[in-house]
């Protein structure tokens, strides 16, 4: 199976607390999993460009997003990375829309047509809407889809499930599930819900206390 | 009804006050976001000079201000010579005056807005293409317009009363740098004055209520679109 993304880095926290981490990724979903404070988030936001590695190497398939020795280290924006951020974030300002058409505005070439995800994602009723006005799975949804619009290589979703009920996660790991595997996108999910992740029938990558890889 | 020269004192009140804020307001939205959100050597000491004025008597602001850009000032002589931009008794001085005298006023709603910013929300958009001043543009500038334009209104509204820096340099000249403040000052000094002056007081009360209200409209609109109506 090929190689999606190679991460390995180390990242000094200023507390002291490092963490130092090696996993690859392949096609499908893979779970990060390992107790709370280990480092799960801090791998997402070294993944999409928003902490830099003090070492190592990230690549996503052949290309280097980052790597110490040869001094490459792609801006978030030039990553093409879809990141669902635990509180969502969809921009206030913004109907939901403007927040799905986002990162589709900023790329030349979106291969993922915007009423497909609009329907995959059943968004069609709430598209005038203001962020403030939906309720939590509606926001989850409109998170995944806007990084969706963005035509990444690799979504990153870092507990997807945690704001919602327990009907509300069955719904949203369908929907994750069939749109991951309709649109063909490869996806790492941050979770310390086994059960979630099993639900995804994802390949499991667990972190250690000290952010070093478990199993 | 108003007189000629009331009507002068009206039109050149309003457009000293537009000028000031149009001149002051992107450095305010330059310097509030700096205040805010970054940390930097000598930081105080920026905070210090933006607020300054709103301390200082404004007659030695207005001192300090002919200073630097009187006919032979540091900056006027430079100004007036390459740029052919007068100060000194022209109503580009108490435009200038308005807007430093006012500054404070603009930068503090501004840099309270930007700093209620939550700064993930930059970050998702850096994952979403956006560059750092696209981001700004996009997010940061858009979330901050109820304190731009709170500052801007009451900007407005202060540059409207200026006085003791405005006389220091552009001095009282009827129908060139004689605003609302300074004909009712005039007209104090004359027999009678307290009675014909009454008119402008109305009118000064009417305008800078109007730019406050107008303020407060825009924002609770602001508001109410951030806070879920269907738009």
């Amino acid at each position: 199976m090929m190689t999606v993304l190679t991460f390995d880095c180390r990242f000094a926290y200023p507390t002291g607390f490092a963490l130092d981490f090696a996993f690859n990724v392949d096609a499908g979903v893979t779970g990060l999993v390992g107790p709370s404070g280990c480092g799960k988030t801090t791998v997402l936001n070294l993944i999409s460009g928003l902490l830099r590695p003090d070492s190592g190497r990230i690549a996503l398939g052949d290309q280097d997003l980052f790597d110490a020795k040869k001094r490459t280290d792609r801006r978030p924006e030039e990553r093409q990375i879809g990141y669902v951020f635990q509180d969502f974030l969809l921009f206030p300002h913004l109907s939901v829309e403007d927040n799905l058409r986002y990162g589709q505005q900023r790329q030349k070439d979106c291969r993922i047509e915007f009423q497909r995800v609009v329907a995959a994602l059943e968004l069609g009723d709430v598209l005038r809407r203001m962020p403030a006005s939906l309720s939590g799975g509606q926001k989850q949804r409109v998170a995944l889809g806007r990084a969706l619009m963005r035509s990444p290589q690799l979504l990153l979703l870092d507990e997807p499930l945690n704001a919602l009920d327990r009907e509300l996660r069955a719904s949203v790991i369908e929907d994750l599930a069939k749109i991951v595997d309709e649109l063909e996108i490869p996806a790492i999910v941050v979770s310390h819900d086994q059960a979630s992740i099993a639900a995804l029938e994802a390949h499991v990558v667990a972190m250690s206390q000290t952010g070093s890889p478990g199993s | 009804m108003l007189t000629a020269p009331e009507w002068q004192a009206v039109r050149l009140t309003l457009v000293v006050a537009v000028a000031a804020v149009a001149v002051s307001l992107p450095i305010a939205i330059g310097v509030g976001w700096l205040l805010a959100k970054r940390e930097f050597p000598g930081k105080f000491l920026v905070e210090t000079l933006v607020n300054l004025p709103l301390v200082l008597p404004p007659v030695v602001t207005g001192y300090l201000l002919l200073v630097v850009f009187g006919r032979n000032g540091v900056l006027g002589g430079f100004l007036e010579k390459w740029l052919g931009l007068r100060f000194v008794f022209d109503w580009k001085g108490a435009a200038l005056a308005a807007a430093v005298v006012a500054f404070p006023l603009l930068v503090r709603p501004i840099r309270q807005s930007f700093a209620a910013i939550d700064e993930r929300l930059i970050q998702a958009a850096r994952t979403l293409g956006a560059g750092p001043f696209d981001a700004f543009a996009s997010v940061t500038l858009p979330l901050a317009r109820p304190g731009i334009l709170g500052g801007a209104l009451l900007g407005f509204a202060r540059s409207m009363g200026e006085f003791g820096a405005t006389i220091m340099i552009a001095g009282n000249i009827p129908g060139a740098t004689r605003t609302i403040s300074l004909l009712v000052y005039s007209q104090l000094e004359t027999p009678g004055g307290m009675r014909t002056s009454l008119r402008l007081v109305w009118v000064s009360i009417a305008i800078a209520s109007l730019a406050l209200l107008a303020g407060e409209v825009l924002e609770r609109r602001g508001r109410r679109r951030l806070t879920g109506a269907i738009g």
